[in-house]
């Protein structure tokens, strides 16, 4: 084995946006051929970091020094990263959806002699980064047609045909369910073998503890200290993350679960171009009064797909069935009517459904409610700013101010805000989609605590998520969706992980 | 000392649209010997510009929502031919002619609307179809000809000035009292807004800024209306204008559909899940364009005392530019209305001052485009740096 030398070095960075010190004198040192883990609660400054590294805030926009390979560095944009083989791979990706595996693999690179694109070498030297990263797919492929799991691999290919050394993966797996994930995990672990380090940052601390040689912790924009392989321990990063120790991962609860008022019945949707494709077969379900209700499926089950379409038609106009609430019918048929009879749906894509980017907290929050704190249509512009006040203590939304611009918050806090916004809208059935994706643990528990509190107030909860330990942890009954179905229904006392798999995987069309 | 700097950096960004206007304004008065600010010339800026700085109240709506409308000054025209048929061949009530063309000013927006929210025909296909289609109509009803004269009442619109009920002589004693009163009010509102932010811990700029900045807002008011006074007194066509522009801040800042307005074109989906009914707010933006390019027309008709086929010919172009340089984006989510006017009265006031300096068309459309990219381009550099 070679000695250990460090690759790369971040001394004292310190990096400031108007009215918050995003990160304090951080440093951060990667040891050649390793995996490093950087972990933090959401808004510790992990991304920030990341960008000052790759050249996405530009030298001079920030203090401190980064040494890449002994060398000094100071880049002016991404590009001069990736010469020296720093590459990112953002918490966003970044593909083209329109255009081909091939085609997004070498964008900005592309295989071409005095500007004329050489269509047989791109397609031949695609394949060979599609094997090397287990990808089966062909590189005409066009993006929007393949899941986000091989578009994460594709973001890792298009990586590798820069020459990468040092790769960087901001929450790569936040949007993978546990099967793309694993594969993931293999190949960095595979190309590590083969020489290449990188950094990765993740909320998912199992994936951590499973790949990393080295976690360095970040907490409020400062570096608390750097865990070495040995001593890597799910609690002994929460413990640094948090400053203490987090004994229970789910907050105790006594349900209180009353009769049921909420059911959807012979539900039937199909998707909005092709027609005669049926995504959700057939659906029964039912909620009580104070019962926390989970949905387990692999992606591409129909759940998202569920919930949407029952939240006023959101998904496709053809779809079929009826919804009784308190024993009376629903006509849900537009977004307005379904919050008037009080159900809320947070998105699994915040940026996407979910948030006006450009629009600041307030403004977001209280989107969906709007006559709660107008008069006559008048907004009353006090009253709003109390609300979203008091919305920021409650759910700790860390930003100086609830007039900060959405866009400019780290994803979990993005993610509250989207959650405030319906919380206010004071629903009777609330139906989180992902509602703890790319959420630091000590945030999740904040999660979870305020879907207890808000079950213990006699509503009805429906959660859809792919983290099987948080369904099992969480819910009081749970369904199993599969091809559109509902293939089980297990009491939690029955909620195993295998049992919910063996549902998960049968399908009974 | 941090914090003053940033302050000074965001009140800089808000207001630098005000500091262009004033500047080129000052541009101007030096050029021209001072003949920019006399009392009669500033009636003339008014009166030249309302038609344009109407339709860019209009604009602005549709630009926030993430669109554009190429037809406006087609429908302008065509509506004023309308106008003209009533009026004039028809002998119509000038009060009921209005009235009939402010609605099909709606029916076409209407018409625009329905194509662009429900079927989703981007609206700057369907506004291009438009811009011909009414242009070609505006031929059809005209038969290619001028038709004029409108009655006298109906010109009032354009070219009549408030009554002066206290019979002032040299000077107009009714507009001097409005001058007053309207800036008291903006200093009453400017005042509770402060007291407002202060109640809930706000960052205010400082105590003397703050004063110096209602000085300023009376000054520049009174200022305004004596000058105005020293002529015919307040153009009825000012009245309309400071009505439209209060009204349209008003839905826009502080009611739930400009709420609604911003949603739309800052994410439609989020706002669609929202429970905002985006069709239905894009639909009615497009109505209200339509209504106000009516108006727009109306008024233009009046002033010329006459509907040609040629009216509002690039009136399109000069209201989204006002837009543009008013600091929307084209991506939409972003605009004011107040921003829309400033930015039409850089381009009015450039247009004036050109005139009087004598400058030909072609370098004056030459030098209105120069000016809107730099405009654009301030804005988006100073918004990159901060
Ligand atoms: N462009 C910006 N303008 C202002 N503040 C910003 C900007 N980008 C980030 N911040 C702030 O800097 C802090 C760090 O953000 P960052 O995105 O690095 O967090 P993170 O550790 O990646 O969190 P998460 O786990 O939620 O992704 C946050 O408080 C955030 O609000
Ligand atoms: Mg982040």
């Amino acid at each position: 084995m070679k000695s250990e030398s460090t690759i790369l070095e971040m001394k004292s960075i310190t990096k400031e946006f108007p009215g918050v010190k995003a990160l304090d004198n951080v440093n951060l040192k990667v040891v050649e051929a390793e995996i490093h883990a950087i972990c933090g609660e959401n808004g510790a400054g992990k991304s920030t970091l990341m960008k000052v590294l790759s050249g996405v805030y530009p030298y001079g926009t920030y203090e401190g020094e980064i040494l890449f390979k002994d060398q000094l560095c100071e880049f002016k944009d991404i590009k001069q990263s990736e010469d020296l083989g720093i590459v990112i791979i953002h918490q966003e990706l970044a593909l083209i959806p329109e255009l081909s595996i091939a085609e997004n693999i070498f964008l900005g690179n592309e295989q071409a002699s005095k500007g004329v694109i050489n269509w047989n070498e791109t397609i031949s030297k695609a394949r060979e980064l599609l094997i090397k990263v287990g990808l089966q797919e062909s590189p005409n492929t066009l993006i929007k047609d393949i899941g986000v799991g091989k578009q994460q691999l594709v973001e890792i290919a298009k990586a590798l045909s820069k020459n990468v050394k040092l790769l960087i993966l901001d929450e790569p797996t936040a949007a993978l369910n546990e099967n793309d994930s694993e594969n993931l995990l293999n190949l960095l672990m595979e190309l590590r073998t083969q020489g290449m380090t990188s950094i990765i940052i993740s909320h998912k601390l199992n994936e951590i503890k499973k790949v990393a040689n080295s976690v360095t912790i970040i907490r409020d924009g400062q570096s608390i200290e750097t865990i070495a392989t040995a001593d890597i321990t799910e609690d002994r990063i929460i413990n640094g993350m948090v400053g203490r120790s987090l004994t229970n991962r789910y907050p105790e609860r006594q349900p209180n679960i009353g009769e049921t008022f909420f059911e959807v019945k012979h539900w039937n949707t199909y998707h909005p171009i092709q027609s005669e494709r049926q995504i959700v077969k057939d659906v029964n379900l039912h909620i009580k009064k104070g019962e926390i209700v989970g949905i387990a499926g692999l992606m591409g089950s129909g759940r998202t797909e569920l919930a949407m379409s029952i939240f006023g038609k959101s998904y496709g106009k053809k779809t079929t069935g009826e919804v009784y609430k308190d024993g009376k019918q629903l006509d849900l048929s537009t977004v307005s009517k379904a919050i008037k009879e009080g159900i809320a749906y947070v998105s699994e894509d915040r940026k996407e459904y979910g948030l006006i980017l450009m629009n600041d907290i307030k403004e977001n929050i209280s989107l969906a409610s709007l006559n709660k704190i107008a008069s006559k249509n008048v907004i009353n512009d006090s009253k709003e700013y109390v609300v979203a006040e008091e919305y920021r203590t409650k759910m700790n939304i860390k930003t100086p101010s609830v007039n900060q611009t959405v866009g400019n918050l780290s994803g979990g806090n993005q993610q509250k805000v989207v959650l405030s916004k319906w919380m206010f809208s004071e629903p009777d059935l609330l139906i989180l989609d992902e509602p703890t994706r790319g959420i630091d643990v000590g945030a999740k528990y904040e999660i979870y605590t305020i879907m207890n509190e808000l079950a213990s107030q006699g509503k009805g909860i429906l959660v859809i998520s792919s983290e099987l330990p948080e369904i099992i942890g969480m819910c009081d009954r749970i369904y199993v969706m599969s091809e559109g179905q509902i293939t089980g229904e297990v009491e939690k006392a029955n909620a195993t992980q295998e049992v919910l798999m063996k549902y998960m995987t049968n399908s009974r069309g | 000392m941090n914090s003053i700097t940033s302050l000074l950096k965001k009140n800089l960004k808000q207001s630098s649209m005000v500091i262009a206007l004033v500047l080129i304004t000052l541009l101007f008065q030096v050029l021209t010997d001072g003949t920019l600010l006399k009392p009669l010339n500033i009636t003339n800026l008014i009166l030249q510009n309302s038609y344009i700085l109407i339709l860019a109240v209009g604009m602005v709506l549709v630009i926030i929502t993430g669109h554009i409308d190429l037809s406006v000054g087609s429908v302008a025209a065509f509506v004023g031919a309308i106008s003209a048929i009533l009026m004039i061949n028809m002998e119509m009530n000038p009060f009921l002619a209005t009235i009939i063309c402010l609605a099909v000013g709606a029916l076409i927006g209407a018409w625009q609307g329905f194509w662009i929210a429900y079927v989703g025909i981007p609206a700057f296909i369907v506004t291009l179809a438009g811009m011909l289609l009414f242009r070609g109509l505006t031929l059809v009803v005209l038969q290619g000809q001028s038709i004029a004269p409108y009655p006298e009442s109906f010109q009032k619109i354009s070219n009549g000035f408030l009554p002066d009920f206290f019979g002032g002589t040299d000077i107009h004693i009714l507009s001097i009292i409005i001058g007053v009163a309207v800036s008291l009010i903006l200093i009453g509102l400017e005042i509770k807004g402060r007291n407002n932010q202060l109640r809930y811990n706000f960052e205010v700029g400082s105590k003397g800024l703050f004063y110096a900045k209602l000085v300023a807002i009376f000054a520049v008011v009174n200022t305004f209306t004596y000058v105005l006074a020293t002529y015919k007194g307040l153009p009825n066509i000012l009245v309309i204008l400071f009505a439209i522009i209060v009204a349209y801040t008003f839905v826009m800042k502080k009611t739930i559909i400009g709420r609604h307005v911003y949603a739309v074109g800052g994410n439609l989906k989020a706002a669609s899940l929202s429970g905002v009914q985006t069709k239905k707010v894009t639909f009615g933006v497009f109505v209200n364009m339509g209504v106000l390019a009516a108006l727009s027309g109306l008024i233009f008709a009046a002033r010329l005392n006459a509907a040609t086929p040629r009216a509002g010919n690039l009136f399109e172009l000069d209201a989204i530019a006002a837009v543009f340089i008013g600091g929307a984006s084209a991506y939409g989510g972003v605009g004011t209305v107040v921003g829309a006017v400033i930015g039409g009265l850089v381009m009015g006031v450039m247009n004036n001052g050109m005139s009087i300096l004598g400058l030909g068309i072609d370098w004056q459309q030459a030098i209105k485009g120069l000016v809107l990219l730099a405009a654009v381009a301030f804005d988006i550099i100073n918004k990159k740096k901060s």
